[in-house]
């Protein structure tokens, strides 16, 4: 039902893109009002998303420790999985944020005849969504293309690097294929997976489809259906220019990809794709296990009503004379 | 075990197939034998909580206050301010489903409610309906979910269907923490007195008498006296055990299991004999004569509540530092709690062993150190007389407790314990020790009999993993360092791995110690037959 829904909705983005590529008005409306109405949803969104959690504060030091904490000097403390100091702390994050550290570890438990549970290696799930982030990056960088001029060299680099193996013309990038495979194999685990299915919000096939969309149309203009490369740059170099020309009658494709783009980024600050912000202020992870080293402050603790040790002798004082313990008040 | 508790072979044939009802479908059934029996109007009226009545949780009516629905809104509104953690992790889950099969109780129930990502959409659904524009304006399309009498009682049963074991949280690629998930679900739940006896009595008593058993001050000297007078006879040698000594260097603070249950008692006799040996000048108290915290099963505020003793008392008898014994959520309390809540300990020093001369910089602000990490220090410097050939009748292997393994990193201490004190150990599987250790099913307050059925599936992997080297290496002893392990392990095992004993670490410190003056031991401290006697009897 859930994915039903959520194709749906792509299908009627990539309609309207489709359809508003027909008419000069309509090209307008979604190749130079709705970008900029995107961008700046995206760009508000994220400031008034992160500002949100950076407003609540972190009240306790609530690290997750997957490794030997530092105690002894003898004993081999494991300053990258349980850092200590900050420079432990930041290689966390660094391996979390850029090789999904956390996912690597993942395991799948089976339940054999005997009764046996057993755990296998599961990488799948990780190599898919490193291959899908870093894929997508990369797609994204060599956008800048279309945005700058001269083209800088690194970009022009990165195409080279990505086109490696000079198959086909135009020659095949590799990260096209990574993501296209990332993505595919994303939404086949989603809807093949039984419990995966079973938790799978409409939101989730919608971003997975989405980025699908917007991948297959990049694609298909790329290799299949070639549009005027040129017309679009100038095009481009309007929108980031702030004088946006009129923008070109290239095909729907085109209005389909830009159309998919801007719904994703006008998306992305109410989505759960805001894990890309969120990673950075998980406090499992972006704290040291150094609690009894130094002191985490909690800028709202408050005084709370205890059992006070003068309550205490007092309700007991007989019981614990007679039991010939120490007394403040004989 | 209640009689309606299935048998192992019934119990194991689990369906982890979902089921037809979409989750957002809040319905649950309390079936005898898997969840907990509501708190006791007494102790909630006892600590000043809100709706103190009489229920039960299969109950149809639960006698909610008449505004239940705002408290819960407003309590939730008020956390999100509070705690980051508790915004980000209701904010960021993409629904990878990566934690799923890392919970024990799903993978010992089946029951998808019991995958910690659905465990925490259950509140995330309530959260995106009223906090978020998308889930105002589209509802279940947008994953959110009407906050309903049916969902608490869906919460009541999945929240404490948890242990805050953190498991899930090791794997999730952003560290969401189901436990603080947990944590904040239940803290609601308080708000309007749903709660369960288990972790109120416990949270009352020690409120009141300073320990979960409600032992008063003279039940605690007579405690720690019979303890006193068997090491005599089992030892030959009468320990000192003060009690409030003002002055002492030292403040020990035990879990009250300790004084009072087996196989805990072996431990404190294990701690006795140590401090003893190499002349410790330390204090227990019978104020803060509890080192668990069933608070962190309650809310923050209770954690605080009750945790104040222990510096409070370490101030009044003037000692220098503080010494805590085996305990897995007691630490976690000590280690990531204490110190912000009722610190700093500034009228305390950083903690030294006079006897190695080691300065336990490690804990230079909270001033508090686990007996692992002093033991560990006295037998590295050679302190302690040991002869590990009195634990050869023992097989050991070694269950990191979740909190020790998870919100501490106390990982090789015990570990250099055991290989120094024991010939005979052997590890379980890694993927179900250290930072991945599975939960004995039973902590975070649910080891209650009541709720039998639930624990043994909870505790399944756990003992399926001991099951493995009792198998391969004749295992016959998990030692563990938590209170609530020893009181749930050998249920557990009897059930799953029958033969296999439950043990805290200092046990067998205790049993390889070779005291001053100590007469000849045949006996370990439970009284078993050490081996090499046993021999030398046959011979």
């Amino acid at each position: 039902m859930n994915v039903m829904a959520a194709l749906g909705a792509v299908v009627v983005i990539a309609a309207i893109g489709a359809l508003g590529a027909q008419a000069s008005g309509m090209r307008s409306l979604i190749g130079v009002i709705v970008p900029y109405a995107a961008i700046t949803t995206f760009i508000l969104g994220m400031i008034l998303r992160v500002a949100r959690w950076a407003s609540s504060p972190v009240p306790f030091r609530i690290t997750t420790t997957c490794g030997q904490q530092k105690s002894l000097p003898w004993i081999r403390a494991s300053w990258l999985e349980s850092p200590y100091t900050k420079l432990g702390t930041a290689a966390r994050m660094a391996l979390e944020i850029l090789l999904f550290r956390s996912l690597f570890r993942n395991t799948r438990a089976e339940l054999r005849p005997g009764p046996r549970l057993v755990y296998g290696e599961e990488k799948w799930l990780w190599l898919g969504a490193l291959a899908f982030h870093w894929s997508f990056l990369v797609v994204l960088l060599r956008h800048l293309r279309f945005f700058m001029e001269p083209v800088p060299n690194w970009v022009l680099a990165l195409a080279t690097l990505d086109g490696f193996f000079q198959v086909g013309t135009p020659e095949l990038l590799l990260t096209d294929v990574f993501l296209g495979a990332a993505l595919a194999y994303l939404l086949y685990r989603r809807l093949g997976s039984p419990q995966v299915r079973y938790i799978s919000l409409f939101t989730d096939y919608f971003a997975l489809l989405l980025l699908l969309g917007l991948a297959a149309t990049g694609i298909l203009m790329r290799y299949f259906a070639k549009i005027d490369l040129l017309a679009v740059k100038q095009f481009a170099m309007g929108l980031v220019t702030f004088a946006p020309a009129t923008p070109p009658a290239v095909g729907w494709l085109f209005y389909a990809h830009l159309l998919f783009l801007c719904t994703l980024i006008a998306y992305f600050p109410f989505s759960k794709l805001m894990h890309m912000a969120g990673v950075f202020l998980s406090p499992t992870r972006n704290l040291a296990n150094n609690n009894r080293m130094v002191r985490h402050v909690n800028p709202w603790n408050y005084p709370v009503n205890v059992h006070t040790y003068e309550e205490w002798e007092h309700e007991f004082h007989d019981k614990i004379k007679a039991a010939g313990l120490p007394l403040e008040r004989e | 075990m209640t009689e309606t508790t299935p048998r192992p072979e019934q119990l194991v044939r689990i369906d982890y197939r979902p089921p037809k009802k979409s989750w957002m479908d809040p319905s649950v059934e309390f079936r005898k034998g898997t969840f907990c029996y509501s708190a006791l109007p007494k102790n909630l009226e006892y600590l000043g909580l809100p709706n103190p009545r009489e229920w039960q949780p299969f109950d149809k009516d639960w006698k909610l206050p008449a505004d239940w629905k705002r408290i819960i809104l407003e309590g939730m509104k008020e956390r999100l301010e509070k705690y980051r953690s508790f915004r980000l992790f209701m904010d960021i889950c993409v629904r990878c489903g990566a934690c799923a099969d890392k919970c024990h109780y799903y993978l010992g129930s089946g029951d998808p409610k019991n995958m910690p990502v659905l465990r925490a959409e259950l509140i995330r659904s309530v959260y995106r309906r009223y906090f978020t524009p998308a889930g105002r304006l589209f509802g279940p399309l947008a994953g959110g979910r009407e906050l309903t009498e049916d969902v608490i009682k869906e919460w009541f049963y999945y929240f404490y269907q948890c242990t805050e074991c953190r498991r899930c949280s090791v794997f999730c690629p952003y560290g969401i923490d189901t436990a603080e998930v947990t944590m904040i679900g239940r803290e609601l739940l308080n708000l309007i007195g749903c709660n369960i006896n288990w972790v109120l009595e416990p949270v009352a008593n020690c409120h009141r008498t300073g320990n979960h058993l409600g032992v008063q001050p003279h039940g605690f000297k007579d405690s720690i006296e019979f303890a006193v007078d068997e090491l005599e006879e089992i030892t030959g040698v009468r320990v000192e055990a003060p009690i409030m000594k003002k002055g002492a260097e030292v403040l020990f603070i035990v879990p009250s299991a300790d004084y009072f249950a087996s196989p805990h008692y072996y431990t404190l006799l294990g701690y006795l004999m140590v401090l003893h040996e190499i002349g410790l000048d330390y204090t227990f108290s019978a104020y803060a004569s509890e080192g668990g915290n069933f608070g962190l099963f309650t809310s923050h505020e209770m954690i605080k509540r009750l945790n104040a003793k222990v510096y409070a008392e370490a101030r009044r008898l003037k000692v220098k530092w503080i010494l805590g014994g085996e305990c897995g959520h007691m630490w976690r309390v000590m280690h990531q709690y204490m110190d912000t809540m009722n610190g700093p300990a500034d009228f305390l020093e950083v903690p030294v062993s006079p006897v190695t001369g080691t300065r336990f910089d490690h804990a230079r602000s909270t001033r508090m150190v686990h007996i692992c990490e002093f033991t560990a220090d006295l037998i590295r410097h050679g302190k302690l007389n040991l002869d590990p050939s009195r634990n050869d009748h023992w097989n050991v292997t070694f269950h990191d407790s979740c909190n020790p393994a998870r919100a501490m990193g106390l990982l090789e201490e015990p570990r250099y314990i055991l290989r120094s004190v024991c010939r005979n150990f052997h590890e379980m599987p890694e993927n179900t020790i250290r930072e991945q250790t599975f939960c004995c099913g039973s902590g975070a307050g649910l080891g209650t009999d009541e709720n039998a059925e639930m624990r043994m599936r909870g505790g399944f992997p756990r003992a399926n993993a001991v099951r493995y080297v009792r198998e391969r290496h004749g295992v016959n002893m998990l030692a563990c360092v938590c209170a609530i392990d020893k009181a749930t392990l050998p249920t557990l095992m009897e059930y799953w791995v029958p033969g296999v004993e439950v043990g805290g670490v200092h046990e067998f410190v205790g049993n390889a110690l070779v005291m001053k003056g100590e007469r000849e031991r045949t006996t370990d401290l439970r009284g078993e037959r050490l081996k090499n006697k046993e021999a030398a009897a046959h011979a």
